[in-house]
């Protein structure tokens, strides 16, 4: 079953097909969160929100496709709330270039992949945030620039002038990764994200029930 | 942009070499000698490809001095990739290392598949902005490894064999040590760290963790999708497949459709390692595995494993 304090709290996927899909179930795990890894589309009608990981986003990709896995994933992310890190950043995004590949296409963003160079060019920064609690640490690996945004993209970080931390109604996106570091801030941000659309559901028609049967627990 | 100031001595280094052996978990690293099979490694799944100039079942079939492979070839691979590119260093041979961090690969392997440089002294790997991966047999090779910077263990197996056996074991040993330290009191730590030949600190660390302070990968002798996932059921956290995807045999590449059909199934079946429905699928997929060299028949002096300290 899913760790959790609090049976009635939201159940957050983890896309698990590849990457660092562990950190994020851990940085769940620390706040208290329900989390449930993610590996099919019958996972995926379990969770009340999704969490995309760091990792190589061409083999996010190929396994998608031959997972039959990209068009269920493509209509969650269009309406329930859905986060993505670096690699989940690259599939959420409108348009991807160097080079060009397919996306989920939900973020009105163009992203280019490995912008900032090699792994050796990776980097830990401190820069400030929208959110609050002052400067959050960042950590940039192999990691993508978002080069451009739409009007309704809020940008709630900046680096060198580039979005690094932005949202889009249901869609939060970061070039870094927060699950690599001890600050939980932007998770707790995405918990409540769930929690706002889940109580806006309730208000605006009939909640569907509860999923009940999650089948792959995390950890 | 390569700027080397910032060495990788520092806790950050460190984070972000750990990090990117973070984001390759759950995924297949393959070895690849030309452009075109790192464009079948990218297109069918991998999460990093290894740039060599031939695949260990060459070097175990033509002899010889293994070395960095060539420059050029390093070069030639790197630009067609979009994933991460690793090489791979002799052990000891820390100005090949040096000449690695200089073309910019991510990740150098100093590995026991190149003919040892020195036969003391591994690369002193904190002196590095580059992350290194390190083969380990045991839990105190596995904590030397770390101890000198490296930010990857893979277990090693029997590479270019096809055999998966020495993978498994050397799997179970490093996996056996890890729970033996969990139940022992503070006193006998210290022992294990001598028996162990280990810093005290790292064999406290794995004591109260129950895992390695970096990932651990596995390596040597996976040939099909089932090796892949018997690794990764045994506790390895993703898997490097080397001569098992683009050889035929010890001499003679497999065709390149039956490369790609192989390097997908193996992908798959580490990804769903624990789900026997699509092991079934990707294993019915997967046609032709590597002839490979049963290890029980190579005599000791032609081991790679042994390599190293």
């Amino acid at each position: 079953m899913p760790h959790s304090t609090h049976a009635t709290s939201p159940i957050i996927g983890v896309l698990a097909l590849q990457g660092d899909y562990a950190s994020h179930a851990q940085a769940l795990q620390d706040i208290g969160a329900r989390s449930l890894l993610v590996r099919t589309k019958e996972d995926l009608a379990h969770v009340d929100g999704l969490i995309i990981p760091g990792g190589e986003s061409t083999t996010f990709l190929k396994l998608l496709a031959r997972e039959a896995l990209f068009e269920p994933l493509q209509q969650f992310v269009q309406t329930r709330p859905t986060f993505g890190t670096c690699a989940g950043c690259i599939l959420l995004a409108k348009k991807v270039c160097n080079p060009e590949q397919r996306s989920l296409g939900v973020l009105d963003a163009t992203v280019e992949r490995n912008a900032y160079g090699r792994q050796i060019d990776s980097e830990i920064l401190t820069e400030e945030t929208s959110l609050p609690g002052g400067p959050l640490e960042m950590v940039f690996i192999r990691a993508p620039r978002i080069a451009e945004v739409g009007d309704r993209v809020e940008v709630l970080a900046w680096r060198d002038g580039a979005p690094i931390l932005v949202r889009e109604r249901n869609v939060l996106a970061a070039t870094f990764h927060p699950e690599l570091s001890e600050d939980r801030r932007i998770h707790r941000y995405f918990i409540q994200m769930v929690e706002e659309m889940e109580n806006k559901g309730h208000l605006a028609q009939l909640k569907q029930p509860p999923a009940t049967k999650p089948t792959r627990a995390n950890l | 942009m390569t700027d080397h100031k910032n060495n990788g001595s520092g806790s950050h280094g460190l984070r972000l070499k750990v990090g990117l052996a973070e984001m390759l978990k759950g995924g297949v690293i393959m070895d690849v000698t030309d452009a075109q099979q790192a464009e079948i490694a990218e297109k069918a799944g991998a999460v990093a490809v290894m740039a060599l100039e031939r695949v260990p079942a060459q070097i175990r079939a033509e002899g010889g001095v293994a070395r960095m492979a060539s420059i050029k070839k390093i070069k030639e691979i790197m630009s067609v990739s979009s994933i991460p590119v690793m090489a791979k260093c002799r052990i000891g041979h820390f100005v090949e290392a040096q000449v690695l961090q200089e073309l910019g690969v991510d990740f150098i392997d100093e590995s026991e598949v190149l003919t040892p440089a020195d036969e003391l002294h591994h690369v002193d790997k904190h002196a590095f902005k580059t992350p290194f991966v390190c083969g380990a047999r045991d839990l105190g090779e596995a904590l030397r490894r770390i101890a000198e910077g490296a930010a990857m263990i893979r277990t090693k197996g029997e590479a270019g064999t096809g055999d998966v056996v020495h993978a498994v074991k050397h799997l179970r040993q490093i996996v056996k040590d890890m729970r033996q330290l969990t139940v022992m009191s503070e006193e006998e730590l210290y022992a294990a760290a001598k028996e162990h030949r280990a810093p005290y600190e790292l064999v406290r660390m794995v004591a109260k963790s129950g895992k390695l302070p970096v990932p651990n990968f596995s390596a040597g002798g996976i040939a099909t999708p089932a090796d892949a996932a018997l690794v990764r059921q045994l506790g390895a956290e993703a898997v490097f497949v080397g001569s098992g995807i683009f050889m035929s045999d010890s001499q003679t590449f497999a065709p390149a459709k039956e490369a790609e059909i192989r390097a997908r199934a193996i992908v798959r079946a580490t990804t769903f390692f624990d789900d026997p429905k699509v092991l079934a699928e990707a294993s019915e997929e997967c046609t032709g595995a590597m002839k490979g060299l049963a290890i029980a028949a190579l005599d000791a002096s032609s081991m790679m494993q042994t390599r190293g300290w």
